[in-house]
């Protein structure tokens, strides 16, 4: 029995969102009447960070502390329409929808402030700890709690703006039928390396290194979070799940946690990851997303590993023991590949 | 069928409910106690999500009878915050990223809770060990495990 190491690097380029054109998201932002406010959306926040990624995003348009910003969302029935928590369009999509809705409502917020401190609302600015103030002029002075008040019961107006993102359709050249697919990319890559046993056919994991490019990391710690909880998602499907054995009947495939394999504490792995920020041209304050992407790139890389430790292709998934020891077999033994 | 009569300690208060025979103790807690806080994961052992302890013992809460905790101490997730204030478990969870989706969450907590209270300085090994019948979607356990190691020191700091 040898155990033989192997590195596989994959590079990919992950396009943010549905294709095409279309592809909306909508936001609703209004002022409550204790100057807080509410962005109303129904987009899914799974753990990824939806919520306090368009709070930050809603609080620093409107130029207010993001603790006085709630997001309430999830309600499909009440809430503006999304297309979903897929794709990584939550942060580009929805991110640009509440920019727009936060910038109509911030419009009307200043305007109420002008009114209330009798200058005009070019004139005023926020100093995003709840106060509106005239520039050059700080101690004339209203704080966004006055503003809703007044605003409400005062003057009448409400503070709140709506939003939407919509991808412009994709022009198609006639001649060659050419399209642009998607406006903004993401970039990463990734190198795995892989311990395969040769006579059991088992991967271990020994260390994955990568590097994201996904526009500006609006919360660096969330990214973060994604990227190194998303690498093992895309371990788990390139080394466990499957619902295999499908035959002959889907009855026959696993039944629960103990047959249907996910990766486990024990079987994790340095992960070093480096996040470049290079931000996107239509993202909400240049982000892009790391969402899917944080999967992608670990799969060819664990397969391409495989290959250079024990010298077999693998072109089925998951990469089960006994894929890899029936091609160990197949080919007459482990052939490493040379060393990366 | 009769119903039987059952009393236990739930988070430190004594409970009486009725159980059908053969109701396990997941279920008792979620509807007939209605602490939600222990999780339906696979109802089978395997991953984790309904762990509880009892009397200070980790148990897998969908595989134990309702009707085995009588007299006993049950500990669930719901009952670890000190007063107010979050358990230092739960802090360093928070700190730590260490929840995503949070589904597998209370069963990692409780599992962390027993190692930690047999055992406040555990090796990085041990905590692996620890968790390793609770299963995570989101985390990649990285995070997780360092909770738990942070969760422990801090202890040592406030000793």
């Amino acid at each position: 029995m040898t155990r033989h190491r192997g590195r596989g690097i994959a590079s990919i380029n992950y396009p943010i969102g549905m294709n095409l054109g279309g592809d909306p998201s909508q936001a609703l932002v209004h002022s409550n009447p204790s100057g807080k406010f509410t962005v109303a959306l129904s987009s899914i926040d799974l753990g990824q960070g939806m919520k306090s990624v368009t709070r930050q995003i809603c609080a620093e348009t409107l130029g207010v502390p993001v603790e006085d910003v709630y997001v309430d969302t999830a309600d499909s029935d009440t809430g503006p329409h999304c297309m979903g928590s897929f794709a990584s369009r939550g942060t580009h999509r929805v991110g640009n929808a509440v920019m727009m809705a936060a910038r109509e409502a911030r419009g009307v917020m200043m305007e109420a402030a002008a009114e209330e401190l009798e200058v005009n609302a070019a004139d005023l600015e926020t100093d995003g700890r709840g106060n509106i103030h005239v520039k050059g002029a700080p101690h004339r002075s209203i704080s966004t709690k006055d503003v809703a008040i007044a605003a409400q019961f005062k003057q009448g107006k409400t503070i709140s703006g709506r939003g939407i993102f919509l991808v412009p359709l994709s022009d198609v050249d006639p001649e060659t039928g050419e399209m642009s697919p998607a406006t903004c990319y993401a970039h990463a890559c990734l190198v795995a390396e892989v311990e395969v046993d040769d006579e059991t056919g088992e991967v271990a994991m020994v260390r994955m290194d990568s590097a994201y490019e996904l526009g500006r990391a609006l919360n660096p710690r969330l990214v973060e979070q994604q990227l190194v909880g998303g690498a093992w998602m895309g371990i788990s499907h390139a080394l466990y799940e499957t619902p295999e054995p499908y035959y002959p009947d889907p009855s026959h495939g696993p039944r629960d946690f103990v047959e249907y394999l996910m990766p486990g504490p024990g079987d994790i792995c340095p992960h070093d990851i480096a996040v470049l920020e290079r931000p996107a041209a239509d993202g909400p304050f240049g982000a892009k997303g790391p969402g899917e992407m944080c999967a992608n790139p670990v799969l060819p890389a664990v397969a391409n590993a495989i290959f250079n430790a024990v010298g077999v292709r693998i072109n089925e998934l998951p990469i089960t023991p006994e894929r890899v020891l029936r091609a160990i077999k197949a080919q007459g033994g482990a052939r490493p590949q040379a060393r990366r | 069928m009769a119903k039987t009569a059952l009393q236990f300690q739930h988070n430190g208060r004594d409970v009486a409910i009725f159980v059908d025979g053969g109701t396990n103790l997941l279920v008792a807690l979620r509807e007939l106690i209605g602490d939600m806080t222990p999780k339906f994961g696979c109802g089978q052992g395997g991953c984790g999500a309904c762990s509880i302890l009892i009397d200070g013992e980790l148990h897998l809460s969908c595989l134990t009878l309702a009707e085995t905790v009588a007299g006993r101490s049950v500990e669930t997730l719901d009952g670890i915050k000190e007063g107010p204030n979050l358990h230092p478990l739960q802090r360093a969870f928070a700190d730590n990223f260490a929840a995503q989706c949070g589904y597998c969450t209370p069963g990692m907590l409780m599992a962390a809770k027993a190692l930690l209270d047999r055992n406040p300085q555990p090796s990085r090994a041990a905590v692996v060990e620890a968790i390793s019948g609770n299963i995570c979607r989101c985390t990649g356990y990285e995070p997780i495990i360092n909770a738990v190691l942070a969760a422990a020191s801090g202890g040592r700091a406030r000793a």
